[in-house]
């Protein structure tokens, strides 16, 4: 499936899949820190509140040390994903970042139109008449559907109590 | 037959006009959301759960039960004309779907899986409807301890028969528990693991999760790959279908195996992936076609299509009978209950019987429906995929953002739900299985009350889970799901050595 043969350059698997574990068993720390600072012992009315999820954060911390040591000892030398597909993948995460970021400040309607508006000029290269098709059609179509059929409100912005919606 | 008659009173709650309205809408939805890539089943729910706030609770069961179906169905239809499996349980029918649709014989195929599916879905559903009240009339003796006990094996069962590593099972279950418990203490009313922090009071609600993990995950994943689709053209014509269906019969063994697998695949929350691949292997291995299978078999389709479908739907047992979901998807509707104010487990059967039945009932007709919606639009279906993943791409997004917010109508919900976006590329990427992760942050609040119920009756000893026949006889069950893998390596060792001696 690979598109460019030219580049197969990338983090390794192992590299990447030993920091993600880290994280992991980190995590378990914080939860076991958090646990301890509720109280893990017994109390009054039985088990304090950090007792099951102290457990849980050392159940964490645990399978996490065993599967770093997995990781580390055996290297299949594979590539996590090669720097064109990574940064493929951060062409949409970066941009999906901005979208939610925004989101409360301008509502939803506005952001989503920019956001598929850029999307589709930006990574599929489309002409503007249908850019501007779906991307105005898809938040009418959902504002009807979710704020007029099925009463469910969804995040407005200025535009919107401008045109008083 | 008390059963019969309160699945006829289900039926006149399915047949009601609106509901029938709303299955036809459900199904179309759900293929819709099986044929697109980044949308699954549990995503797809959980998107279209706010849409059902407003409704009564059956008719919004219903709809989004419905929506599961479609896309169990639709998973078959990328499969086959594309090769592209649109949801991880159809990857099995694509070795002998995608070489038939090669050799011009997609509609044959096509047929095939929608009548497998609906034959593994009709099996599950009787399995439903004979099983469920009993063992919902069975659980209602469970105490605490046996009600931990039940959440003990249905999580060892994932750990001992999933294929990733057991401690990369054990560590994302784990993750799952531990995002579960932060927020309020519902035993203790205190607080904990919220650092301070005023957004974590609540927790994190599983519904963002999945949309998270499985819709903005899948959707990074695809971008990697650089989708770029193929269309292929299928038509499905009346002949066909009643030729293929003509020659099904002679199967009747593969399909009566796959549904037997399916059932007991999904019943235990081992789910539908697996058992279609089990039921390919096994069809493999003993069928007379079996040298033929992978270069276009039409048992090859039939075997993991049943078996798919007979777990997806067998997944609803458990579910409904216990509160315990034997599917990411289950658990989304589980979720569903639990916001419609009904709780979950054997009680359900008790106080909403009409909630119940109407349920088993819309099984039935969803089932039906479905299969007819998909052997006569199968053409519509299969355009959707002509369409390019740079529109279908942001749609989703924005769909996935909508569905994220008015779960609390909280943006911050939607920035949780691009994080978890995130750690669900990274786990998925680093062969982490995501779906305990989701049950455990659904069970995670129940399994601890049980548990700290059971420990405070005595006193702390944790001589309580083995204290009775029945809740040990659960507890050495769930052991041995926990050891299954260990347990099976060990015994081939026995075997081979012996054939050695």
């Amino acid at each position: 499936m690979t598109t460019q043969q030219s580049h197969n350059a990338g983090p390794s698997h192992k590299s990447v899949e030993a920091g993600v574990t880290t994280v992991i068993g980190l995590f378990g720390a914080i939860v076991v820190y958090g646990s301890v600072k509720a109280g893990i012992n017994w109390g009054a009315e039985g088990p304090k509140a950090g007792f099951f999820p102290f457990y849980i954060g050392l159940f964490i911390i645990i399978s996490s040390l065993i599967n770093l040591w997995n990781t580390l000892r055996e290297d299949d030398g594979n590539l996590f994903a090669e720097w064109g597909q990574l940064r493929q993948v951060f062409s949409v995460v970066i941009p999906t970042g901005i979208y939610v970021g925004v989101l409360p400040f301008i509502g939803l309607y506005v952001s989503s139109m920019i956001f598929i508006a850029w999307f589709m000029r930006w990574l599929g290269k489309y002409d503007w008449p249908i850019i501007a098709a779906i991307s105005l059609g898809m938040p009418i179509v959902t504002y009807l559907i979710f704020e007029r059929w099925f009463l469910v409100p969804l995040p407005k912005g200025p535009l919107e109590d401008l045109l008083g919606l | 037959m008390e059963e019969i008659a309160n699945l006829f009173q289900g039926f006149a709650v399915a047949l009601q006009p609106f509901n029938i309205a709303v299955m036809v809408l459900g199904i179309v939805l759900g293929v819709i959301i099986g044929v697109l890539p980044g949308l699954g089943g549990a995503n797809g729910v959980a998107i279209l759960l706010p849409l059902t706030f407003s409704m009564p609770p059956t008719s919004a069961i219903i709809m989004l039960s419905c929506i599961y179906w479609g896309a169990l169905f639709g998973g078959a239809i990328t499969s086959i004309l594309f090769n592209i499996p649109g949801e991880p349980w159809s990857v099995a029918t694509t070795f002998d779907g995608y070489p038939m649709a090669q050799q011009g014989k997609a509609a044959e195929s096509l047929t095939a899986a929608f009548t497998s599916s609906f034959v593994g879905a009709l099996f599950a559903v009787i399995m439903i409807t004979l099983v469920a009240p009993l063992v919902a009339g069975f659980a209602l003796r469970f105490g605490p301890a046996e009600k931990f006990a039940v959440y003990f094996l249905a999580f060892c069962s994932f750990v001992g028969l999933s294929k990733e590593p057991p401690f990369k099972t054990i560590a994302a279950m784990m993750i799952g528990f531990a995002l579960a418990a932060v927020g309020l203490d519902s035993i203790t009313g205190q607080l904990r693991l919220t650092f301070g922090s005023t957004e974590l009071l609540n927790g994190f609600d599983f519904l963002i999760a999945v949309i998270g993990l499985f819709g903005l995950g899948e959707i990074f994943l695809t971008m990697e790959e650089g989708l770029r689709f193929q269309g292929g053209k299928a038509k499905i014509d009346l002949r066909v279908v009643l030729r293929t269906w003509m020659s099904l019969p002679q199967y009747w063994m593969t399909s009566l195996r796959s549904c037997i697998i399916g059932c007991w695949m999904g019943v235990t929350p081992a789910g539908a992936t697996p058992a279609s691949f089990m039921s390919y292997g096994i069809a493999k291995r003993v069928s007379k076609n079996g040298h033929n299978f992978g270069k276009g078999e039409i048992e090859g389709v039939i075997a993991p299509e049943t078996a798919a479908h007979a777990a997806g739907t067998a997944a609803l047992l458990p579910m409904l009978s216990l509160g315990v979901p034997g599917s990411p998807t289950a658990a989304v509707l589980l979720g569903g209950l639990l916001i419609w104010g009904l709780q979950p487990g054997p009680m359900l059967f008790v106080e909403q019987k009409e909630f119940v039945w109407g349920l088993i009932a819309s099984m039935y007709l969803g089932n039906l429906v479905g299969l007819i919606i998909v052997l006569t639009c199968v053409p519509i279906f299969a355009a959707i995929l002509r369409v390019p993943f740079s529109i279908i791409a942001p749609l989703i997004l924005v769909l996935c953002a909508i569905g994220a917010y008015s779960v609390h109508n909280s943006t911050f919900d939607v920035v949780m739900m691009l994080v978890f976006g995130i750690i669900g590329y990274a786990l998925k990427k680093c062969n982490y299985p995501l779906a305990p992760l989701v049950l455990a942050i659904v069970l995670g609040d129940k399994a601890e009350e049980a548990f700290r119920q059971s420990l405070l009756g005595s006193q702390g000893s944790l001589g309580i889970f083995f204290s009775n026949t029945l809740v040990s006889s659960i507890m050495i069950l769930g052991l041995i799901a926990l050891f299954w893998s260990v347990i099976q390596n060990g015994f081939t060792r026995l075997r081979t050595r012996a054939a050695a001696a």
